[in-house]
């Protein structure tokens, strides 16, 4: 008898325990399920061709957010082309070499860095570029989202790179592979999924940023290639709608908050497929 | 013959702690000399002084000589990957590359440039996998990733790796803890047709593989070496009481 009791009372208790954190984990998804389906709803109808190629009008004559997209992908591109050689370099360095004072010093200034408010990175680019150029630019917008992405990026590729085990590398160091031979064709391979999987949010992070834009690279009415120019963004694109006067701007802030969306997704199903070992 | 590796009065410390007390031996060219003793007592240490690996611990500490053709390899003026491609080595916990069977075994060839074009690249694997007794079980996945290799695959894989450098001397670390009957037997007559080119230092626990195929036995605990003689003696008639005593199975 008593044993029956203390055993339907562990499987209530075990049926509650599992009904509460599946609980939380719906509630945790149904937030994000709602922030999508709410973005769509609002923004989806407004998404068309000439809002995706056009640049911005008048209030009232249309217009869209091409010159933006273009923006955020040209500033994206080069902050990854200066900030991801010098963050996976900088990884590199501080897992292999690191460990000594100048590699703890690093890693704490990195650290700090990553804490720092992104709109403090874009007053620094403010003060040093923007200043003495006389001009908001493109180029400055990108080396805000530069600083911004390398710290995260040696960091993660630090810890990737750790992952390795020691074994591998005593391995090829073994048959007589010079120290860098190993750090580049045994150690980077083994971790590069996880590298490439940092890379890849720390450019999702960087193409969601605001703030630093706002200082930097300002906006732009026109398709911008140059970059010594302002360039347009999609999210200080967004910015400026959500806060205009008029209702049509605030849905074409839904529609570009979408699209941004979705990038930011196919980046992170990128990241997925990428982690996929080959070996 | 002569000696190709000769030990002098070698201590060696992990941090404050010593692994090893004051050895002096003598490895002889072209020989097996098999390392044997309970677990813990300086084998893979002693091992790994030779192609000094033991530099990747930052916290230990060599004294003492130890010198390979006559040259003190613990000089600071010593290349050190010019010794690791001379002084090859499997190691105890088989360590495959995240690449493909094939690129494991080319790898050592390729930095060395060691080939003549793609066919002798090809030629040289093949014979590292022949020689290590693997060739028949995975000559048609060549292409495949070597962590879908069983364990003792895995095993004869990083001994093909080894020999595909073709070193002077093969430092085997338990190179057949992981095999069956009849892998364990193949890696056994390799290492005795090696030895006719090769010096062998082979690290093991089975003392009928030990009596089977070496030339001279040495016999360690708690970090010191107890007695080396040829193997015959060493299983017949042991100097030390120790050795006897372990050799029998009496501990350890
Ligand atoms: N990296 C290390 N750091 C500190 N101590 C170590 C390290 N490697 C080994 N030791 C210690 O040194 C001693 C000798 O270890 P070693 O691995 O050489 O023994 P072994 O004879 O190879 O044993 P086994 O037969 O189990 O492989 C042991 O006491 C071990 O704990
Ligand atoms: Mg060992």
């Amino acid at each position: 008898m008593m044993d029956r009791n203390t055993h339907s009372r562990r499987k209530l208790v075990s049926g509650a325990m599992t009904l509460i954190t599946a609980a939380c984990a719906i509630a945790a998804i149904i937030v994000l399920v709602l922030i999508l389906t709410y973005i769509a709803a609002k923004g989806l109808t407004t998404i068309n061709y000439e809002f995706l190629t056009d640049t911005p009008k008048p209030v009232g004559e249309g217009g869209g957010i091409g010159n933006a997209i273009m923006g955020s992908a040209l500033m994206t591109l080069l902050a990854t082309a200066i900030g991801l050689p010098i963050g996976i370099g900088a990884g590199v360095y501080l897992a292999e070499f690191g460990e000594n004072i100048f590699g703890n010093t690093v890693r704490f200034l990195a650290d700090t860095l990553i804490g720092v408010p992104s709109i403090i990175v874009g007053i620094f680019i403010y003060t040093l570029i923007v200043l003495p150029m006389g001009r908001q630019s493109g180029l400055a917008g990108a080396l805000s989202l530069a600083i911004i992405m390398i710290p995260i990026v040696a960091r993660t590729t630090e810890e990737m790179i750790r992952l390795v085990p020691q074994s591998m590398r005593e391995g090829a160091l073994a048959l007589g592979a010079p120290q860098w031979r190993v750090t580049w064709n045994i150690v980077m391979p083994a971790a590069a999924s996880g590298i490439a999987t940092g890379a890849m949010l720390s450019i999702a992070r960087i193409s969601g940023e605001t703030a630093p834009l706002l200082f930097t690279a300002l906006n732009s009415r026109f398709y911008n290639y140059f970059f010594d120019q302002p360039m347009a963004s999609l999210t200080v694109q967004i910015y400026n709608y959500a806060t205009g006067p008029f209702e049509i701007e605030h849905q074409m802030a839904w529609a570009a908050t979408l699209i941004l969306v979705g990038l930011i997704l196919v980046i992170n199903v990128l990241v997925r497929f990428l982690t996929k070992k080959k070996y | 013959m002569g000696d190709k590796i000769s030990i002098k009065n070698l201590n060696f410390y992990y941090g404050k702690n010593q692994a090893l007390y004051d050895i002096s031996m003598k490895i002889p060219e072209r020989e097996v000399m098999a390392f044997v003793g309970p677990s813990g007592c300086g084998k893979s240490t002693f091992l790994r002084v030779f192609n000094r690996m033991n530099d990747t611990i930052p916290y230990a500490r060599v004294e003492g000589e130890v010198k390979i053709d006559g040259k003190n390899i613990y000089k600071t003026k010593t290349d050190v990957v010019a010794l690791r491609r001379k002084v090859g080595m499997v190691f105890q916990k088989s360590n495959p590359f995240p690449k493909s069977i094939f690129e494991n075994v080319a790898y050592g060839i390729r930095i060395n440039k060691m080939h003549s074009g793609k066919k002798d690249l090809a030629d040289r694997v093949e014979k590292a996998l022949r020689d290590a007794a693997l060739w028949d079980e995975v000559s048609d996945r060549l292409n495949t990733s070597a962590f879908g290799l069983s364990g003792g695959q895995q095993q004869r894989l990083c001994i093909a790796r080894a020999l595909a450098v073709q070193p002077e001397v093969i430092l085997m670390d338990e190179p057949a803890s992981a095999l069956d009957p009849i892998a364990t037997q193949k890696i056994e007559e390799l290492v005795v047709e090696l030895k006719k080119k090769y010096t062998i230092v082979i690290v093991t626990h089975n003392m009928q593989q030990a009596a089977r195929i070496s030339d001279k036995t040495a016999f360690f605990m708690l970090g010191k070496l107890i007695e080396v003689n040829p193997t015959e003696k060493m299983f017949t008639n042991p100097d030390d009481e120790l050795t006897e005593d372990y050799i029998t199975g009496r501990f350890g």
